[in-house]
């Protein structure tokens, strides 16, 4: 133990007292997982001698179209991710480097949406893609989360840190806004884009009330209400299949995080924090 | 192009001064115009799904649910009064508060004692920590249909655990008295691991030197806590609770999931009632008047926001 170390070490009780909770935090997960590996008639049986089958996840992949769910949620997340940088990019640009007449204004509304997500007006927000035709289709469920105005914060107070210099420096060269954003700001910014990135991925992968409002089909559908979907039709109540398939709705970020821990958690803290 | 590749280039006063006519500088704009056109497609996006839609919300709340071709009738408040008398808007409006008033805290301090485990000599702090995170990267979803198998009246954990100690088995979902705390569970285990992280960085900025100070005075462990930690990491406990709370006047996805507000509407929340309203019911109307209600909620929080946080601490 270093001396610099500030906090002090557990108590062996206060430790068994951690231990105890994390084990009762992890039980939910354990349980699913436990059932998902195990035949439905050991499911809930807990005997070390069990039989380990992946028969569950089988039978739920067939008994759905996920692979369709993972191929529009894939596309979902990848799109709007991409989307949101673009026009985030240039909206966070405009608000922390041109001292335009208005911006202060425009800045505060645009932070209305941090509060009053696109999902609290459900019904408006359905009425506008309905006038667009674009119910039942991945843009509709995307198009309102493009313009984020957590994404647009995050990149202003990361083009703020920017020195001025290096801009000039890029104008003199004869760049105009949009060389000088893509050979000077984007690559600064680079850890803010992986945290933002990352935040976006995992937030609409899960995302769940308005794709299931907007999209009605096979072929629209995300993971997530895929999910549901499947699960609240009538399986007969075979819980090793229901957690199978939730589990694997959820293993590509499971898996991601499992190996990119420290990243993740410093994306979240990034992209929490300032 | 090459930053480095011109020879002689004037000094950027010189070039404030007199603008070259250089590639660039030439088509230069206002920089008025540049910053409206950089910001325009986003302004043009979120106008159309944030701010048009809200004001359109509140002007609908005010006319009747249009029926077949004929444009709705301005009815006034008659949208509101019917709220007043509605026993499921109370029911809803009962339930969030009270959906707020416990998960928020217990999150919070939950997510606390997570960050002050973590953040100490433990050993199996990875382990620890991967259990108390892991939560949070599920699909609300995924987590409600695990949550459902865990409270299963027959063979779910909890109820095995119960029948184990000799007591009769709980339907958890399906008996009013529980079917909302059970749903607060999934709530705080799901958020509580996320706020640890925010805890965590707050400790780890917390100066070694107070520390240091409180071990010379042999302050106890309690002492410690009241007069260093809980202090230092105030800014972080505010920003999670203004998060919390929005989140939780937001929450709808484990409703649906797990009970679709029943028995009884015991478990019905302000959103869900609205998405009931608006897609089951299409009583839009109605659903504008409660939306209008959500949004009120949601303003008064960021007011509550703007005046009671130091702004500096997070927007600046």
């Amino acid at each position: 133990m270093s001396a610099r170390r500030t906090t002090a070490r557990l108590s062996p009780l206060s430790s068994l007292a951690a231990w105890l909770f994390g084990l009762l935090w992890g039980l939910p997960l354990l349980y699913a997982l436990w059932a998902a590996f195990h035949p439905a008639a050991d499911a809930t049986h807990f005997s070390l001698l069990a039989p380990l089958t992946l028969k569950n996840f089988a039978r739920a992949w067939d008994a759905a179209p996920f692979a369709r769910y993972f191929v529009n949620t894939v596309l979902l997340v990848l799109g709007i991710m991409a989307a949101q940088f673009v026009i985030c990019t240039l909206a966070a640009f405009g608000l922390a480097r041109t001292k335009f007449r208005g911006a202060d204004v425009l800045f505060a509304l645009i932070l209305v949406q941090l509060m009053v997500t696109p999902d609290v007006l459900i019904l408006e927000n359905y009425r506008t893609l309905q006038t667009l035709g674009l119910i039942d289709t991945l843009t509709g469920v995307g198009l309102p989360y493009v313009a984020s105005a957590f994404g647009i914060f995050l990149l202003r107070q990361a083009f703020k840190t920017i020195p001025q210099e290096l801009d000039d420096a890029a104008r003199l060269e004869g760049a105009n806004t949009l060389q000088t954003i893509w050979r000077v700001y984007l690559p600064l910014a680079r850890p803010v884009y992986v945290a933002y990135g990352l935040v976006s991925v995992s937030y609409h992968w899960n995302n769940f009330l308005w794709p299931l409002i907007v999209t009605n089909s096979v072929e629209t559908r995300p993971l997530t209400v895929g999910l549901q979907v499947f699960a609240s039709v009538d399986q007969g109540v075979d819980w090793s299949v229901i957690c199978a398939a939730a589990l694997m709705t959820s293993a590509p970020l499971m898996i991601a995080f499992l190996v990119f821990q420290r990243g993740f958690i410093q994306s979240f803290l990034r992209a929490g924090i300032r | 192009m090459n930053l480095n590749s011109s020879a002689e280039r004037p000094s950027p006063d010189a070039l404030r001064a007199s603008p070259s006519p250089r590639r660039g500088e030439g088509t230069r704009l206002n920089p008025h115009v540049q910053g409206w056109l950089l910001a325009l497609p986003a302004v043009a996006l979120l106008a159309t799904f944030t701010h048009v839609p809200a004001v359109k919300t509140i002007i609908d709340s005010f006319f009747a649910t249009p029926r077949g071709n004929h444009a709705a009738p301005f009815v006034g408040l008659d949208q509101y009064r019917a709220m007043l008398a509605d026993p499921i808007f109370a029911r809803a409006l009962e339930n969030n508060v009270i959906y707020a008033l416990i998960t928020v805290p217990l999150a919070i301090a939950i997510a606390l004692a997570m960050a002050l485990v973590v953040n100490a000599c433990v050993t199996g702090r990875a382990a620890l920590r991967l259990a108390f995170f892991t939560p949070t990267i599920l699909p609300m979803v995924a987590a409600a249909n695990i949550w459902l198998f865990f409270y299963t009246p027959d063979y779910g954990l909890i109820n095995q655990a119960i029948r184990a100690l000799g007591f009769a088995g709980v339907n958890f979902l399906g008996d009013p008295a529980t079917a909302l705390p059970a749903l607060m569970a999934v709530t705080v285990w799901k958020e509580a691991g996320f706020f640890m992280i925010f805890f965590l960085a707050a400790l780890q900025q917390v100066p070694p030197d107070l520390h240091e100070a409180a071990r010379l005075e042999n302050a106890s462990r309690w002492q410690v806590f009241c007069r260093i930690t809980w202090p230092m990491v105030m800014p972080t406990t505010l920003f999670v609770a203004i998060n919390a709370l929005i989140n939780a006047f937001r929450v709808v996805d484990q409703v649906i999931a797990m009970t679709g507000g029943d028995p009884n509407n015991a478990t019905t929340l302000l959103l869900f009632y609205i998405y009931q309203v608006a897609f089951s019911f299409w009583d839009s109307g109605y659903a504008a008047a409660l939306s209008t209600v959500l949004l009120v909620v949601l303003a008064s929080i960021a007011l509550a926001q703007f005046f009671l946080l130091d702004r500096r601490i997070h927007y600046r």
